[in-house]
């Protein structure tokens, strides 16, 4: 089968690879482009560990067709820290504990900047609601919850 | 290792505190490496073809077709996985579950695999196999398959246990009994008696990382597995044994592990993956779907319980009895046995009997899950419990404390209890504020309590000192959780030393001696005992060294906050030395200085825990909304609280799932119907609240800074105070977990019937 050749931006850099008509952008960012940050807990849109962020919208990635995002903009977790300086959310993630097993953790991390992004300021319940696409098995969400929490105030005072 | 004393009056300076993990900005940047996350050089893509049949007899399997597709590099059925076990029952069970050699158990089972040059290439190459099979009759309710006409799942096993051995063969592998006293005259002497039928439906681990691994098998005979597990060693074991190797040629190296909780403690695909190596010549990586996970790998056991207990007007619990039926899957296993064995652990009764009862049925082979076949058991004794205490009209809670198991307490499977906690957690809750916070309409309160007896088991820890003072320490157990931060916490805190300048790894199992796995809440625990006599030995070192370097006796040289010093007024000026100043000398002084350790980490001791649920119901729908959740659990010592908090409402967090929604749901076909996180649904945010805890230290004696395993206790209570905070809140019972509305509606409707 011919391959699709697809030229996009990932993280800020432009990308050109080759893939399946029928390959998702998170088989193509983890087998092609050997960016294993996202990660496959289901395959299927329903546990958000894929989540990446696409022209300014939270997807899963898993759901998405890597032919799609020819001439688009996808930004993953190896795009959140800017060199050696942590994005507030991830050192509030490690403050926090918000993490065990961390398998969850890229998802969470990218659909909380999503969240803040839109919402800076949110309450609790919102936060709540924001992440309920997002599964973490481990930690009962208590510490993720506080971490966003305390990343949106070290945000806004930014 | 006891206890020592002098710690519990000591001030510790590393342990206790809450500093970041060492594996952490990889966790959150993306650049940890989990199971899937490792590739090699021209590897190949494996994958399973599963039997859709609950239970069929394989006539035949015709691999021509998928063998002949181009790109189609091996395949693989029973043939190729030869029975190597050598009258190891449980080894061919293992054996049996990763590749079906004569029938399909259950609806997944593996039948065949293929290793390919790409993943669309082996998904066509399974279409490509042929497997005729010839259906039987099958069963996959725990109560039916007791039964004398279920339909047999292996005519070979006659029920072990009985006083005589069965004429029968059948579906009950195994009975057990524990306990001590007469139950039939205590319960002569109850003022009242609570008997009730409970049953809890099957539920899986859940980890979001699905199992994966990379096999290469090298064609002089020795191999390397990348894997996500709880326990590379004893994968090594399994697999080494299963292929016929020896277990020093088999390299098996843990990746990170996206969450296990039991599930990564059993082989399932590996040995596949390392067969399918084998025949192609070329490392294969096969990784589970999510519809795998669910229909072949992990679940607990579906259970159906009776549990009598009976009591004084005073409130003291004259007898109580159990019978527990847990389901294994189509493989022997001992889940009724734990089930029996902790039923009753949290109280003092001077007549107490459980029977359990192994019950085969055609679904996936039982795997541990989180202090495995307890919550089950307490779900049916601690809703008994409260409705005893309702019937006598004394508060739950006093009434669990007149009976709470103390040191010295007979417990019901056997040992005599040293120092507990089930008394100070049920005191703790007793004066926590949670107790009194007021409800609303339809809104309840429950508690209950939870038993896990923990493990210690094997392990081996090498503790290296660089000659620029910096601390390297390999451990064995796996870490699930944050395990390599408490572990630097307690090797900074035994040498005085930072926690900075130590950095824990988990070793692969050519570098380091044998370790049991991470189960059994056992991680921390048993490696902490290891690091700290890996240390001492080390210290030892540091002040033979340092005895050398000042050129006097060594018995002069003592250790104190990372320093050697010499004793003695004859030393009086020769100040002190840093272990950074011992180890830059190392070269000229003897060498590299290093301490390790092998022990058997005997003594880990019982855990116990209370918990405290708010829920509300709504009476038209019966939906449920957990309010607000309260953990207390003595941690013997919190090495690093933020994780022991983290592991107290990780737990809770899934007996919430379990209580309310999760359950594998069979046909009538006998296929699962719902193997995906869509239709299982765990809780999401918005399913709960922020869970409290609240850590009680009663030091373990067997344990040097007193800590006990934490990660477990905490699934033991949720399905029992949900539970009894339902019956609070809508005033029913509920006796079948889980508590879905369609089951509370069910109950309201039938009291509504029968108050008409
Ligand atoms: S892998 Fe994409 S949502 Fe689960
Ligand atoms: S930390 Fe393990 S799934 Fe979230």
């Amino acid at each position: 089968m011919a391959g699709v050749a697809v030229s996009t931006t990932i993280n800020g850099d432009t990308v050109e690879f080759l893939c399946q008509a029928d390959e998702t952008l998170l088989d193509v960012l983890r087998d092609r482009l050997g960016l294993t940050g996202a990660k496959e807990g289901c395959g299927t849109g329903d546990c958000g560990a894929c989540s990446v962020i696409l022209d300014d919208r939270l997807v899963c990635s898993c759901l998405v067709l890597g032919a799609e995002t020819e001439g688009r903009r996808v930004e993953t977790i190896e795009g959140m820290a800017h060199g050696d300086r942590l994005h507030p959310l991830q050192q509030k993630f490690l403050e926090h504990a918000a993490l065990q097993c961390g398998i969850c953790t890229p998802g969470f991390l990218i659909a909380a900047k999503d969240l803040l992004a839109k919402n800076p300021d949110p309450t609790e319940e919102e936060i709540r609601f924001g992440l309920a696409g997002n599964l973490c098995r481990c930690t009962g969400y208590d510490k993720i919850v506080r971490a966003v929490q305390d990343a949106a105030i070290v945000m806004k005072g930014a | 290792m006891n206890f020592d004393p002098r710690f519990s009056g000591r001030k510790f300076t590393s342990v206790g505190t809450r500093p970041i993990r060492p594996d952490g900005i990889d966790k959150v940047t993306g650049r940890a490496r989990y199971g899937a996350d490792f590739n090699m050089a021209g590897q190949l893509v494996g994958r399973i073809l599963r039997s859709p049949h609950a239970h069929a007899r394989i006539v035949k399997i015709d691999t021509s077709k998928a063998e002949k597709l181009a790109g189609v590099k091996a395949v693989i059925t029973a043939a190729d996985l030869p029975d190597l076990t050598d009258g190891d029952a449980a080894m061919y069970d293992v054996l049996d579950n990763c590749m079906a050699r004569t029938k399909a158990l259950y609806d997944g089972h593996a039948v065949a695999a293929v290793a390919a040059v790409d993943a669309r290439t082996a998904r066509q190459a399974l279409k490509l196999i042929e497997v005729e099979y010839e259906l039987l009759p099958h069963v996959t309710d725990v109560d039916e398959a007791a039964k004398h006409t279920a339909p047999l799942i292996n005519d070979t096993i006659f029920t072990e246990g009985l006083e005589e051995k069965p004429v029968k063969p059948s579906n009950v592998t195994k009975r057990s009994q524990f306990g001590h006293g007469d139950v039939h005259q205590g319960f002569g002497h109850a003022d009242f008696i609570v008997e009730r039928s409970f049953k809890t439906e099957q539920t899986h681990q859940g980890y979001i990382e699905p199992h994966a691994c990379v096999a290469n098998f090298s064609s002089d005979g020795t191999a390397d597995l990348w894997v996500c597990t709880q326990g590379h060693f004893v994968y090594r074991q399994h697999c080494a044994q299963l292929l016929g190797m020896e277990a020093s040629k088999l390299r098996v190296t843990s990746s990170e592990i996206g969450g296990g909780f039991g599930g990564k403690t059993h082989v399932w695909a590996e040995p596949v993956a390392l067969a399918l190596s084998r025949k192609a010549g070329r490392p294969v990586k096969l990784v589970m779907t999510r519809d795998e996970v669910f229909r072949a790998s992990g679940p607990t056991s579906a259970t159906s319980i009776d549990v009598k207990i009976g009591a004084r007007k005073d409130g003291t619990i004259t007898a109580a009895e159990a019978t527990l039926r847990y389901s294994c899957g189509p493989y022997a296993g001992s889940w009724a046995e734990i089930g029996a064995m902790t039923a009753f652990a949290c109280y003092k009764l001077d007549n107490v009997k459980t029977v359990g009862y192994e019950v085969l049925v055609n679904r996936p082979k039982t795997a541990a899950y989180r202090a495995p076949s307890a919550p089950m058991a307490a779900f049916a004794v601690e809703s008994a419990v409260d409705e005893l205490a309702k019937k006598i009209g004394m508060d739950p809670v006093d009434f669990r404390i007149r009976n709470a198991a103390q040191e010295g307490t007979r417990s019901s499977y056997g040992p005599v209890y040293g120092p507990i906690g089930i008394g100070p957690t049920l005191e703790a809750v007793k004066s926590h504020p949670h107790m009194k916070a007021p409800l609303g309409k339809n809104q309840g309160r429950g508690m209950a309590c939870g038993f896990w007896f923990n493990f210690g088991g094997q392990t081996c820890t090498d503790l290296n000192i660089g000659m620029d003072g910096s601390v390297s320490l390999a451990v064995g157990t796996v870490d699930v959780g944050g395990s390599r931060a408490s572990l630097s916490l307690v090797a900074a805190e035994e040498l005085g030393i930072d926690y900075a300048q130590v950095k824990a790894i988990v070793a692969d199992t050519s570098s380091l001696g044998y370790n049991d796995m991470t189960d059994g809440s056992r991680g921390t625990f048993s490696s902490s005992m290891a690091t700290i006599s890996a240390a001492r030995n080390a210290i030892k070192i540091l002040r033979e060294r340092a005895a050398q370097m000042w050129d006097i006796a060594v018995d002069d040289v003592v250790w104190e906050k990372g320093h050697a010093i010499a004793k003695g007024e004859k030393h009086g000026n020769l100040g002190k030395l840093s272990l950074k100043e011992i180890a830059v000398e190392s070269g000229k002084t003897g060498g590299p200085i290093a301490g390790h350790s092998e022990l058997v980490a005997d003594g880990a001791g019982v855990s116990f825990a209370t918990h405290i649920c708010d829920i509300e119901v709504d009476p038209e729908t019966g939906a449920t909304r957990v309010l607000r959740y309260t953990v207390v659990q003595d941690a013997g010592k919190a090495v690093h609280p933020t994780y022991v908090e983290g592991q107290y409402q990780g737990g809770a967090a899934q007996g919430i799932g379990w209580a309310l929604n999760e359950e594998y749901i069979y046909g009538k076909d006998g296929r699962l119907q719902n193997p995906g996180f869509l239709d299982y649904r765990i809780p999401v945010c918005s399913d709960l609240p922020m869970i409290d805890t609240q850590i009680l230290e009663i030091p373990n004696p067997n344990h040097p800074y007193g800590v006990r395993g934490v990660g477990e206790t905490s699934i033991v209570p949720p399905l029992a105070a949900i539970a009894n905070a339902v019956s609070n809140a809508a005033g029913v019972r509920m006796t079948h977990i889980p508590m879905s509305p369609p089951r509370i509606l069910a109950a309201i409707e039938a009291v509504r019937e029968w108050s008409k």
